[in-house]
């Protein structure tokens, strides 16, 4: 089990991590999801203690990272497939990883095998390995001491359909055996297939996490309707919130039962209403992303406006 | 269900049943890791090739009275003095200027324990080739006095070579210190070949001049402190100033680098 308790990591003033709080738990995947600079990485690279954080604390199972006595035989990580010496070989990465992890040799060759990596492939150095067999060299190097525990930041990148697919299988299976997994993604669809738990964080903050299922049920109700300015009135004083979706729709923070007695009520002519099924999540999600897209457009403004 | 993996039904707990990595493990396998890179391998071989270089050059061009055991070991030690630390300086700058070092400390956690590991190894690396080179140059004098139709001359004693060995292994370790402190290739090779070919061209020429500094300087000149063990015996007062400028030099800046790589991000 992860335990991640009120994380914050500022950088110069900047605070890249603030306040996090979540929890993986053992047979379950988690999804830690958000856009680009959002701070996945910086609170994975706290977890096993490569940057420090400015406060709060994590842990492993209990432990704090730097006290597991041979941490690759209880936590299997992955946070960038890219950093590797190019120029040793594919083994040769995977047998340092087994040598420090004091495993027979022959694990080598087995984990090789598991992430499809071919003697030929395994002999090259990986300057000449594509970003996807990075990450399958970084998904073995991480299996390799079969740990209970998997951090993984973005490894379905550069991936190809078959490559995910299988990296799916791969955790899904860890998780029913009991394993946590803790991984990231960009990507709400990549995540949303795989997760049983979904953390969501944007610029640092946590803004929704829980039970997938429950995540997508909470997202209310879809409607669309000729006289949107008039139902939109009405929900408000039902005390219903709802927000306007694409030219005559409208998705509402209430179940379709609720929603559909009102607009009768009301008198207004419905012609769709069904469950949102996720679509608030993904809503939230684009939000999310489009805030710090403006953000950063509005800095630019503000800094052309100095200048 | 989707599996490659068949080997067993559920992942065993193995918490709190796991040992320590031992230091002998994690220095072995650095040792490896200063062998198994193209660059490293020659790195490693290129001691071997240029003591042989070195020794070729003094049975071609040294006149037969020069010809001494000294005047090859003299001539090792020069390629000696670049080689050693670069190898050292590399084996700690490649966990930041090549990146694996987001694999090593996230498998060793304990930063110390890393450049402990290192820092054995590369001493045992300079331990084992010294001696190395300096037989290539024995028997450079064997062979160079027989062409030269003169008696070989050995003219160091077995302390005179542990005091080169010992040398050796000091500019080996302020390679090392260089590398912890800024923990990038570039930089440190840099900031190596300042200290070792212009600081002492400096401290000559101000030697030269100044006749406070004259007296001054074998307590503040970590590299001329150092020299002497290239000459012969030390007496106290050449070991006492060598303790003072190895602290000052060697010791104070590797502490303060310990100090940030245990503190630094790794990215
Ligand atoms: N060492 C650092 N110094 C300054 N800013 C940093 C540093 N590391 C990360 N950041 C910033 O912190 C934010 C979060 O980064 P990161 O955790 O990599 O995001 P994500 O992985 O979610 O894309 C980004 O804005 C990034 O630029
Ligand atoms: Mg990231």
């Amino acid at each position: 089990m992860i335990t991640i308790e009120s994380v914050t990591r500022t950088f110069a003033g900047f605070t890249a991590v603030d306040d996090v709080s979540f929890t993986a738990q053992p047979g379950r995947v988690t999804g830690f999801l958000g856009p680009n600079g959002a701070g996945k990485s910086t609170t994975m690279r706290i977890l096993v203690g490569l940057t420090r954080a400015t406060s709060g604390t994590a842990s492993i199972s209990g432990r704090r990272y730097v006290d597991l006595p041979n941490p690759g035989l209880e936590v299997g990580v992955l946070l960038d497939a890219s950093a590797q010496h190019a120029g040793r070989t594919g083994r040769e990465i995977l047998s340092i990883a087994q040598r420090f992890m004091g495993l027979p040799r022959g694990r080598v060759e087995e984990m090789l095998d598991l992430v499809s990596l071919t003697a030929e492939e395994a002999s090259r150095r990986v300057r000449d390995y594509s970003l996807g067999m990075r990450q399958r060299l970084g998904i073995a190097t991480a299996l390799l001491g079969e740990p209970e525990v998997l951090i993984l930041d973005e490894p379905a990148n550069g991936l190809d359909p078959a490559g995910i697919r299988w990296m799916r299988g791969l955790l899904l299976d860890y998780a029913d055996r009991g394993g946590t997994v803790l991984l990231s993604s960009h990507l709400l669809h990549e995540i949303e297939v795989i997760a049983d738990d979904l953390v969501v964080i944007g610029n640092g903050r946590i803004v929704a996490q829980g039970a997938k299922s429950q995540l997508l049920r909470s997202a209310g109700s879809l409607l669309r309707t000729t006289q949107r300015e008039v139902l939109a009135r009405a929900l408000i004083d039902a005390g219903v919130s709802s927000s306007p979706v694409g030219e005559d729709g409208l998705l509402a923070q209430a179940d379709t039962a609720e929603v559909g007695n009102i607009a009768f009520t009301t008198g207004v002519p419905v012609i769709e209403l069904r469950p949102a099924d996720g679509a608030g999540l993904e809503d939230m999600f684009l939000q999310l992303t489009a805030e710090s897209r403006r953000d950063t457009i509005r800095d630019n403004q503000r800094e052309g406006a100095v200048a | 269900m989707t599996t490659l993996d068949t080997r067993s039904a559920t992942l065993a707990s193995t918490r709190g049943r796991h040992r320590g990595i031992p230091l002998s493990r994690i220095t072995t396998t650095e040792l490896r890791k200063m062998f198994d890179t193209r660059s490293g391998f020659w790195l490693m071989a290129s001691i071997g090739i240029l003591a042989l270089l070195a020794t070729t050059a003094v049975i071609l061009f040294a006149s037969s009275h020069q010809m001494t055991y000294k005047t090859f070991t003299s001539a090792i030690n020069i390629p000696m003095t670049v080689v050693l630390p670069v190898i050292a300086i590399l084996s700690v700058t490649g966990e930041w200027s090549q990146r694996s070092g987001l694999s090593t400390f996230t498998l060793v956690p304990h930063r110390g324990r890393v450049i402990a590991a290192k820092a054995v190894a590369c001493v045992s690396v300079a331990i084992v080739t010294i001696p190395l080179a300096f037989a290539i140059g024995a028997l450079g004098n064997l062979v160079g006095t027989a062409i030269a139709r003169v008696d070989p001359v050995w003219d160091l004693t077995v302390v005179n070579l542990l005091a080169n060995v010992l040398a050796n292994v000091l500019s080996l370790l302020f390679g090392f210190m260089l590398g912890v402190l800024i923990r990038n290739s570039v930089g440190a090779l840099v900031a190596y070949f300042v200290y070792q070919f212009l600081l002492p061209t400096l401290s000559l020429i101000l030697a030269a001049s100044q006749d406070w500094f004259r007296e001054l300087q074998p307590w503040i000149d970590f590299d001329y402190a150092q020299s002497a063990l290239f000459d012969g015996a030390l007496n106290t007062q050449q070991w006492t100033q060598l303790a003072i400028t190895g602290t000052v030099w060697l010791i104070i800046p590797m502490i303060i680098g310990l100090r940030l790589v245990t503190r630094a991000e790794v990215k």
